[in-house]
């Protein structure tokens, strides 16, 4: 079948997928997009994590179909487009050195950025806990997680500090 | 495989009414984890994620309405107050990932013995509302399961909706797991006070071939609370663990990967002995669960 | 050397990375920014044009002959370009990291569920796991041997000390797994007395479940051929020569015709040491003609690699009663699986370090490799010190509550120091701070209290959002281990690693380009790499050449030696070219000067206040060298006592554990780790803690919740919805210290960190949650039923009865 959507504000449009492909495949596979990683494909490691309409999912439960005329948005798409700037959040996890082997990371950087967004538009930064419960999904297996708090935590302080 | 994407809900009962073999999907995640490890290839799959109707809730006579796709994450932050019971057992379910496109009627639809929403929904007396193009019909949560990932309903039928009638009193919601996140249960219990009917509800999970209720724990404590309703007395703890001893009865558990029967049993008898505990601590100290009032 | 016929998308580049920094700064990692992008290519990611999916047939049974196979309704399938089974295998047949006993496709007969039996190319992934369900194979199934002690026809204990042992007969043909019989290794390590007797003498037995490496990133890649007939691998490894001698043995094909490139990583922790679909990604491609991609998903990976041993152990300390450690007797089983893998070595680390980092003056241990019909276990971060130390930890926590001892006093009384002796006759020869380690621990704060009442956050509570207590039931305990492990390779293996180094000016700068096979499998090796050629060639900007069989073999990325042996080849040979440059800058400057070095990219004399920049030394020209580099030899132990200098060099490591346990419902919640580590120099503070944090996750993971259940030799929990690691909520906040006591003998006095980390935690989570309960809990992971209804010995149950999942 034919899939037409929106990824990071561009608009794609594939043919010849078999309906029972997930988005993820088709993102990695098809349109040449994989920084979403393929880890688990049951949604149990979050390494898959993408923005669709607005809302962080697993991309490998998504069938493809589902995402037909959807707003996806990838690690891909955090990066400025135009200055290939690196986003907060993915220079926090620089900094704080919460990247290893990094086959978490994409799916991780999605999600906090989604946790972070949401606590700020609030007029917050997010507490320990709610980190902790926020990226539950987001297996990591290298960094034992300290380091990912520590990159939450200078993103928060960082995009709350810029927002002044 | 075929890919259908009703856009309303007579066109997804009639695709159904047509390819009672098409899978429905919703939030995916169930049928995409059998997809996506090849133990599941059917003929159709059945979108149910652009039929705008399945997302919505609403009120009506007394009864809250939940949409059959409505997630996990809406139920949290839209009907904690209405629901608490299955938003407490939304939280533990999955991670915010699988909380933004798992449903109610995903997990009802799964029938499995394990899923996180059957215990409050039984605990609630619950109605699920499933339709064909022969009709609609509702079936109260306790009949729906019929086995083992098995339900009531006719091949034919999709599920339209979840409707709960808020429970007057307290409700609690526990789940055991081996890990402090992202489990499915080992067990579960969910308890719900009607103080307005004097009743008690429960909901076991994970612990029998299908989800259930423990109707001599519901029998006995309705028997001990009768003359507390009003008094809000303080509850023995006699009876508190009783109630948990007759939870734990009510069960019919198996050993398996994430546990033994044994287990199950006395973890169970735990739980509902501490839910009651806290449930009727609530119930004491909040006046507007008053049955007068409710 | 011919060229690949194409370089897919994904191929590794050069990478250079941002910012700077020296041997002892947090420099950053220069694969960093790639990876934030979601740009990093990791095997998975890898993809060309034209490319085939591979996809392999496993075998179902753990034990079984192959009465035939028929491949004709998989050739019939539209898109299917190869089905192959071992007839396809050009060279030998068999393959192995230290015994070629491992079939690249089971020839004849399967040992073990998920044995690899048939191969299948095709245009779609779909199609191909399509054609491989319809090869028909006729298997006459036998009966699976699943137990160490069973399966060498050793007694078998009850976790009872005094009941009686247990032999089963092994009367049938079958029960011999090889040719050689069931033992893979036994390794006898024989100290002083043969029989001591002691005032005080405790008894344990112990055992450890079978755990999982669970790196994210499955196991692929993606194999070229080339014009010359060969093929060209971009594979997630650990050890990209040892993969290349036994692809070329496989193949039947030279070295100089499988050339092999590292391709980016998502974990390894020794999972990666063994090869999974190496042999079969090439053997694909070199049928077909086209390159040919394959990547497991997560519940393959679950057979397609090997595993942490499971351990059975029993153990008896003697002691005076002031606590002086008189003896160790100790029989160590580990359960190999159906193939040797890393066994021999893991049976040595078992063996020489089972007593853990004390002196006992008396030592008998027998450890144990066997071969099975379970899944094939061998490297797992830690390895064979990860199981002892679970055992001889639990055993000084008895030994302490026996003599009415604080542990942690009794730990000290007895620990290692600089000039101890081994229990294999080695003298410790540089800093051993073991009891330093522990005071430092017992010196930090405790965290608070558990909150109660209204204060409570489930978050915070044992079963989190799952709301099972709000305080009831909770007890807190602490508890404290020490671990050590050898670092490198040990027992006289010829431990080496090469590094190509050339520096040169490009467009007025000074470039350095280090090239090594060490492969990054996310430890940030390519950082330290560049930290060191920064400091020995001062100089900004270093270049890392992707990693591949271009140059000489690196060795594995395991036993912690990355940043001792490819560092110390790499400043060797950084020092080489540095030698050079300035012996060409004495020529420039036209007379002898003592002093001088490189810096800022100038050849600097600060006593004749020369600074000439480089390129006015160099010109156009790159000085390069290529070292082979080898740390001091070891060498095999005897055989019948374990004696001789088996390890170069040992990393200790403490942790405490802080847990609150609901004691009614068996749920854990750590609260808070802390670890004291000697890291000799820390060439980068930043990723040393990044190993501590992430080796103590680990440790607590097997302590609490990871194990592959295996029944009648067959996986049960291949998934991570039911092979649970730790998450962010499991992992507390740590508290670390590390100590820098220079090893004279290494570069820089720096010693192997990552896996001490992962050895002395787990069994500080066990001795909390011991602490917390009471009970004598001698197996891990601990289960929930294991603190309430079974009792604390009782195994898993999929051990012992049966039964479908009550669940999804």
């Amino acid at each position: 079948m034919r899939l037409t959507c929106t990824v990071n504000g561009t608009e794609q449009q594939v043919d010849d997928v078999w309906e029972g492909e997930s988005l993820l495949y088709v993102l990695r596979e098809r349109m040449g997009l994989p920084g979403s990683k393929n880890a688990c494909e049951q949604g149990e490691c979050g390494s898959c994590t993408v923005y669709l309409d607005g809302l962080p999912v697993c991309a490998c439960l998504v069938a493809a179909g589902q995402a037909e005329g959807r707003e996806v948005g990838t690690v891909e798409g955090l990066t400025d487009g135009d200055t290939g700037e690196l986003h907060p959040v993915q220079q926090a996890f620089l900094d704080a050195g919460a990247v290893q082997c990094g086959f978490c990371t994409p799916g991780l950087l999605v999600a906090t950025d989604d946790l972070v967004g949401r606590s700020l538009a609030e007029g917050r930064k997010p507490a320990d806990a709610e980190i902790r419960e926020a990226l539950a999904g987001n297996l990591c297996r290298c960094t034992g997680y300290e380091k990912i708090l520590d990159a939450v935590r200078l993103a928060a302080d960082r995009m709350s500090e810029a927002g002044r | 495989m075929h890919f259908l994407q009703p856009t309303t809900w007579a066109e997804a009962l009639e695709a159904k009414a047509a390819h009672p073999d098409a899978v429905a999907i919703a939030g995916g995640t169930d049928v995409m984890v059998a997809v996506n490890f090849g133990r599941l290839r059917p003929a159709r799959l059945l979108d149910l994620t652009r039929i705008e109707d399945l997302r919505q809730w609403d009120t009506e006579d007394g009864a809250v309405r939940l949409g059959a796709g409505v997630p996990y994450a809406r139920v949290i932050t839209e009907l904690g107050d209405r629901l608490p019971g299955l938003a407490m057992a939304a939280r533990t379910i999955g991670s915010p990932q699988i909380r933004n496109r798992g449903t109610v009627g995903g997990n009802l639809a799964t029938a499995s013995p394990a899923g996180d929403a059957h215990p409050a929904l039984l605990a609630a007396d619950a109605e699920v509302e499933v339709a064909s193009v022969r009709g609609s019909r509702r079936i109260p949560v306790a009949d729906f399961y019929t086995g083992v990932k098995r339900t009531a309903m006719a091949d034919d039928e999709l599920i339209a909706a979840v409707r709960i009638v808020p429970p007057s009193g307290p409700q609690q919601y526990s789940k055991i797991g081996t890990r402090n996140a992202m489990v499915i249960a080992v067990a579960a219990f969910g308890l719900a006070l009607h103080p307005a009917r004097r009743a008690v509800g429960t909901g076991i999970g994970s612990a029998a071939p299908t989800p259930r209720r423990a109707p001599a724990a519901e029998e006995f404590l309705a028997g001990e609370l009768d003359g507390s309703w009003d008094s809000r007395a303080e509850l023995p703890s006699a009876t508190a663990a009783r109630f948990g001893e007759l939870v734990a009865e009510a069960a019919a558990p198996i050993d398996d990967v994430r546990g033994t029967a044994r287990y199950r049993v006395h973890a169970l008898s735990v739980m509902a002995r501490r839910a009651l505990t806290w449930a009727w601590a609530e119930y004491r100290t909040d006046s507007r669960d008053s049955p007068k009032e409710a | 050397m011919s060229a690949p016929t194409r370089t897919p998308s994904g191929a590794p580049a050069h990478l250079t990375g941002v910012g700077g920094g020296r041997v002892g700064d947090d420099a950053q990692r220069p694969d960093g920014v790639l990876k934030v992008r979601g740009e990093f290519a990791y095997g998975s990611d890898l993809w060309i044009g034209d490319m085939l999916w591979g996809v392999t047939l496993r075998s179902p049974h753990p034990y079984a002959r192959i009465r035939s196979v028929d491949l004709g309704p998989a050739l019939a399938v539209p898109g299917v370009h190869a089905v192959l089974t071992s007839d396809d295998v050009p060279g030998e047949k068999v393959y192995g990291l230290e015994l070629a006993d491992q079939p690249v496709l089971a020839v004849d007969v399967v040992r073990y569920q998920g044995e690899p039996v048939a191969l299948v190319a095709a245009d779609h992934p779909e199609t191909a796991r399509l054609a491989a369900s319809r090869i028909q194979v006729d298997y006459e199934v036998w009966e699976p041997v699943t137990d160490a002690r069973v399966a060498l026809g050793h007694p078998t204990w009850n976790q009872v000390h005094d009941a009686p042992a247990e032999v089963t007969e092994l009367s049938r043909e079958s029960a011999h797994l090889h040719p050689q019989g069931n033992l893979v290794r036994h390794l006898k390590v024989r100290k002083g007395d043969p029989e001591p007797t002691a005032d005080v003498v405790v008894v344990g037995e112990y055992e450890v479940g079978m755990q999982d490496q669970a790196f994210l990133g499955p196991e692929s890649g993606l194999a070229v051929p080339t014009e010359d007939g060969g093929v060209e691998l971009y594979v997630a490894t650990q050890w990209l020569h040892v993969d290349q001698r036994q692809i070329c043995s496989a193949l039947g094909l030279p070295p100089e015709r499988v050339r092999l490139t590292l391709a980016g990583v998502g974990g390894a922790f020794g999972g990666r040491e063994d090869l999974s679909m190496h042999v079969h990604a090439c053997l694909l491609a070199l049928h077909t003609g086209k390159p040919v991609k394959m990547s497991y998903n997560r519940e393959e990976s679950f057979f397609g690699h090997v595993h942490r041993h499971p351990a059975t152990m029993r153990y008896e300390h003697g002691a005076t009663r002031d606590g002086d450690l008189v003896y160790v007797r100790a029989a160590v089983y580990f359960d190999g699986g159906a193939y040797a893998s890393s066994t021999p070595a893991v049976v040595g680390n078992g063996g020489t370090m089972g007593v853990g980092p004390y002196v006992v003056p008396n030592v008998h241990v027998d450890c144990y490799g066997a071969y099975t019909n379970n899944p094939p276990c061998g490297a797992m971060r830690g390895f064979g010190s990860v199981q002892t130390a679970f055992a001889y930890e639990s055993q000084m926590d008895a030994l302490a509550a026996e003599l009415g001892m604080d542990p942690v006093e009794l730990r000290c009384r007895n620990a290692m120091e600089e000039g101890s002796p081994t229990p294999t006759g080695q003298v410790i020869d540089s800093p051993a701070p073991v009891a330093e380690l522990l005071r430092r621990l017992q010196a930090m704060p405790l965290p608070p209290e558990a909150a109660t009442g209204d204060d409570v956050d489930l978050r915070d509570m044992p079963g989190g959002v799952s709301n099972t207590t709000h305080g009831e039931g909770v007890r807190r305990g602490v508890g404290y281990a020490v671990a050590y492990k050898n670092v490198a390779f040990s027992e006289g293996y010829d431990d080496h690693s090469t590094a190509r180094v050339r520096l040169e000016v490009v467009g007025g700068e000074a470039v350095a380009t280090v090239h090594t096979a060490a492969a990054e499998v996310g430890q940030g090796l390519v950082t330290v790499e560049q930290q060191i050629a920064r400091t020995e060639l001062g100089v900004e900007r270093v270049t890392v050449h992707p990693k591949d069989t271009t140059v000489g073999s690196a060795g594995s990325t395991s036993a912690s030696r990355q940043t001792y042996v490819t560092g110390g080849a790499v400043k060797a040979a950084c020092e080489a070219v540095r030698a050079r440059v300035l012996e060409r800058a004495r020529s420039v400057v036209g007379r002898p000067v003592a002093d001088l070095r490189l810096d800022g990219g100038k050849v600097v004399s600060d006593a004749e206040g020369i600074a000439v920049p480089l390129a006015d030394v160099l010109g156009d020209e790159a000085v390069e060298e290529t070292l082979e580099w080898r740390h001091r030899p070891t060498e095999a132990v005897d055989p019948e006592t374990g004696q001789g200098f088996a390890h170069v060099q040992y990393a200790f490591s403490a942790h405490r554990a802080v847990v609150d346990v609901d004691t009614e419902l068996g749920l854990v919640k750590v609260v808070e780790m802390a670890c004291t580590q000697d890291v000799g120099k820390a060439i980068n503070p930043q990723a040393v803690i990044g190993q501590i944090q992430g080796g103590t996750a680990q440790g607590l993971g097997l302590a609490v919740m990871e194990e592959i259940l295996i029944r009648d030799g067959r996986v049960q929990n291949p998934s991570f919805t039911d092979y649970l690691i730790p998450t962010v909520l499991d992992m507390p906040p740590m508290r670390i210290e590390v100590l820098e006591c220079a090893d004279p003998h290494a570069p820089y006095g720096l010693r192997g960190v990552g896996e001490a980390p992962n050895i002395s935690s787990g069994p500080a989570v066990l001795a909390a949650i011991r602490a917390a309960t009471g009970l004598p809990l001698r197996r891990v992971p601990v289960r929930p039923e294991h603190i309430t209804v079974e009792g604390p010995l009782a195994p898993h149950p999929s051990h012992a009865r049966g039964g479908p999942l009550q669940g999804a």
